[in-house]
């Protein structure tokens, strides 16, 4: 082999797994990523039943019920609509009336939220309920995932609720 | 005092940085060995600074100062001592100032130990050390300043995120951080080549080390994270995806590619220019990871927006260091000489196939933890990537290389017998599939992967095996002969076998765990017995306890298998007054390598309270792997070859090199 055949067999080689890994990025683009809303743009557009996307919001206060073996339900709003949510496990420690939330699930038959996971927003300063709504007006909102302990994800600082 | 006196400190830690950027480079240019030699006082100077302001912080955390706002937002003077500490880098502020101290300790480490390298080379080295320290350390004080006062003093802290106030936090960081900024060196060391124009086999024997020992950090600190997330969380989760942790995976996959292409370039060297690009871009994903984290931009565009002080900051130097370093790499790449040939099928041929698969994955990372990012800026909605998507990406182009895996350190430099590496390989491949089928018909349900996915990591550790079968001749030849040779055989190849057999080891353990992990949730009273995988958990009672900064209700357990008592679990919940949250705490038991983990949910009313119990199998091994990764490391850091600083041993020549 020459030295450009084996220049050209390396080159060959890498656009060969680019390709593959183009592939299956497009492919796993098609139905792996899930999407955001909050129950205004649920409200707005219509979700149909059974497809998945995370809701996020403030869990309504008052609204939080608890029923036999870990059976919870709750509602989410964000200012402008609301949303009841089911769901059945343990939630976080983080989680609490009157803070943020975001679960992720689908839409049932009757328009309720069935979360599978419910991921408490990680800061564990209370957020008065002005700034919450500034937030919200003004689509404020952090998708946070759920409390992952690193250093880096410290927060703490006044800022912290605000952010 | 103690706060302006390391304010002070760091003020002139930036002053010495910013000396050693630029004398060292005029004293290159003149020939000048005064002042080339500033760059080796001017680092160890500011390493001795650097280390004034971090351990003034540290002081101020351990006395409770609450003048000093950083302490006053992150401590409380009940908290124990060891979280005093490590709160220090609990924080932006403070895990900043940690960030420049272990930039500024390998600066002071290459120039304590780079006696046998180049001055010149040594003086470009520890210039470029400098720009970067001088950019953290002005970002440091205009954007982020531990030591700033608070006019009023108040009496107590608001107390530290009672996640954070584990140990993992005393390891987790520091580790991780020695793993991303110890890569800055082979960075600066590419640089200083572009800069020279001149690279060689040498070059590449002098960075290896260094990467090596960044490798070895970061392997073991997102192990330490991982395992962190796994006990604290109280889910049992061990992997999420989440830009974090990408952040941190992504310079890993890099780092490795580089470590095994400056080996092809120490002992071919070929690959000179790619090495060189690898080197940059390593270090540009660790300065990108640092970015992701500490701007804000992970938990909203939008926040980015709000408050964009540090992250701007943070991004100018990433688009000057990146953009500058690529541009000085696209003008200056050419004229360094390509060098030796080889065939496709060869042991460079398969580093290089190494090389694509893991950039490749780390560049699927890329996209999906910076996809989201741009959707929202770009089309102003939400979505997040989660393990759906790299479960269809990352994990086809690992399998790949994990199939690849032994064959590498199998073929011959130069040109390779991949027939003869098969053959070779056959006892591994038969043991792989041996597994297969026993795997399968032992067990029932579960993903018809998982058999296909634990053989594959037996053929990996047996492929691992089979190279340092093949090199001791064991089997073949006496046994007095293979143990002789096992002691000659360059630490460097125990290395490659042990790294090997890790990710093995580490991949068997994520299918078993991902696999057969059985979950019992449920409300439970006084005397319920709970029964997991084979396991009874009897509640005994819950009991609450007063700690130095929290209250906490634990529960207790009794464990026991067909009616053998083994154990007690008291998982707990912690409530910190201070902040007025909670953290679970969750009980482990270790069996083998198998884990049973009880946490704790919400008690209601009647005096019952939700409980978690998962029976993870063989989860250890998923950390265990890494270790014998890093261990692996270790020993191949402690060749005689790549000692930092060790003398040429005298009878090189007479030796024979075994061939790796």
């Amino acid at each position: 082999m020459t030295r450009k055949q084996r220049r050209m067999t390396i080159i060959g080689g890498s656009l060969a797994v680019l390709a593959l890994a183009a592939a299956l990025v497009l492919n796993a683009l098609r139905d792996s990523i899930v999407f955001f809303s909050t129950p205004t743009m649920v409200a707005e557009k219509h979700v149909e039943p059974g497809k998945r996307f995370r809701l996020g919001g403030l869990v309504q206060p008052g609204s939080l019920q608890r029923g036999d073996n870990l059976a919870v339900t709750f509602e989410v709003a964000d200012g402008g609509a609301k949303l009841p949510v089911t769901y059945k496990g343990i939630l976080p420690d983080l989680f609490r009336e009157g803070q943020g939330v975001v679960a992720e699930g689908s839409l049932d038959a009757h328009g309720v939220f069935k979360a599978d996971t419910v991921l408490a927003k990680h800061d564990e300063t209370y957020m008065p309920k002005d700034v919450a709504d500034a937030l919200k007006k003004q689509g404020h909102w952090k998708d946070d995932y759920g409390a992952k302990p690193a250093a880096t994800t410290a927060q703490g600082n006044p800022q912290g609720a605000v952010r | 005092m103690i706060a302006e006196s390391g304010h002070y400190a760091l003020v002139l830690a930036l002053g010495l940085a910013l000396i050693q950027s630029i004398v060292p480079l005029i004293g290159a240019r003149l020939r000048d060995v005064a002042l080339m030699n500033v760059a080796r006082s001017a680092a160890l100077a500011q390493l001795l600074f650097v280390g004034a302001s971090f351990t003034a912080l540290v002081m101020l955390h351990v006395n409770s100062d609450f003048s000093v706002a950083n302490v006053y937002e992150n401590s409380h003077s009940m908290k124990p001592l060891i979280y005093k500490i490590t709160g220090v880098w609990g924080n932006h502020e403070g895990s900043m100032l940690l960030w420049v101290s272990i930039l500024a300790l390998f600066g002071g480490l290459v120039a304590a130990f780079g006696n046998n390298l180049p001055l010149s080379l040594r003086a470009h080295v520890l210039a470029v050390q400098a720009w970067i320290a001088s950019a953290f350390y002005l970002f440091i004080l205009v954007t982020s300043n531990p030591f700033l006062r608070i006019a009023n003093p108040p009496i107590e802290g608001r107390d530290l995120n009672p996640v954070l106030q584990d140990i993992g936090l005393a390891v987790h960081p520091p580790m991780l951080y020695l793993g991303y900024v110890g890569f800055s060196i082979s960075f600066s060391f590419a640089i200083a080549a572009l800069i020279e124009g001149r690279i060689d086999a040498a070059w590449a024997r002098w960075v290896r080390p260094w990467t090596l020992v960044a490798w070895i950090f970061l392997t073991l600190g997102i192990a330490m994270g991982s395992y962190w997330a796994y006990y604290e969380l109280g889910w049992g989760g061990w992997w999420f995806w989440d830009p974090v942790e990408n952040a941190s995976l992504m310079p890993w996959l890099a780092g490795t590619a580089l470590l095994h292409s400056a080996l092809v370039m120490e002992k071919r060297n070929a690959l000179k220019v790619w090495t060189l690009l690898l080197s940059i871009l390593t270090f540009s994903l660790s300065l990108l990871g640092t970015f992701l984290v500490r701007s804000g931009v992970i938990t909203s565009v939008h926040a980015f927006a709000t408050d964009p002080t540090r992250g701007v900051f943070i991004l100018l130097i990433l688009c000057l260091f990146i953009g500058g370093s690529l541009s000085l790499f696209a003008g200056r790449a050419t004229a360094l000489k390509q060098g030796g040939l080889f065939a496709p099928i060869s042991r460079e041929g398969a580093l290089v196939l190494n090389n694509l698969l893991l950039t490749v994955a780390c560049a699927v990372v890329l996209f999906g933890t910076l996809y989201p990012l741009a959707m929202e800026v770009l089309a102003d909605f939400k979505m997040s990537v989660g393990a759906p998507f790299y479960n269809l990406t990352f994990v086809p182009l690992f399998t790949l290389l994990l199939l690849a895996v032994p064959f590498g350190p199998l073929l011959a430099w130069k040109r390779g017998d991949l027939l003869g590496v098969t053959q070779r390989l056959l006892a591994a491949g038969v043991a792989g599939l041996v597994v297969i089928a026993i795997v399968w018909a032992w067990t029932r349900g579960g993903s018809a992967l998982a058999p296909l996915a634990i053989g594959l990591g037996v053929f990996v550790i047996a492929g691992a095996a089979t190279d340092l079968a093949e090199r001791t001749g064991l089997f073949r030849l006496p046994v007095a002969t293979t143990l002789h040779r096992a002691r000659g055989l360059p630490r460097s190849a125990w290395g490659a076998v042990f790294a090997h057999a890790g990710l093995g080891v580490a991949l068997i353990g994520i299918v078993c765990e991902t696999t057969w992990n059985s979950e019992y949730i449920a409300t439970m009273k006084q005397n319920d017995v709970a029964h997991v995988a084979g396991y009874d958990l009897k509640l005994d009672g819950l009991f609450s306890r007063q700690g130095p900064n929290y209250r906490e209700m634990i529960a207790e357990f009794n464990v026991s298998r067909d009616g053998e008592t083994l154990s007690v679990m008291t998982p707990s919940k912690r409530s910190f007054t201070t902040r007025g949250s909670s953290t679970t705490e969750a009980a482990l038991l270790t069996r083998g390598a198998s884990q049973l983990y009880v946490s704790l949910g919400d008690a209601t009313a009647e005096g019952a309270i939700a409980v978690r119990i998962y029976h993870k199998p063989l989860v250890l091994l998923i950390w265990w792997g890494p270790v014998l990764m890093a261990f692996g490391g270790v020993l191949s850091l402690s060749d005689r070859r790549l000692r930092v600083g060790a003398p040429k041993p005298a009878r090189a020549k007479q030796r024979l090199q075994p061939a790796e």
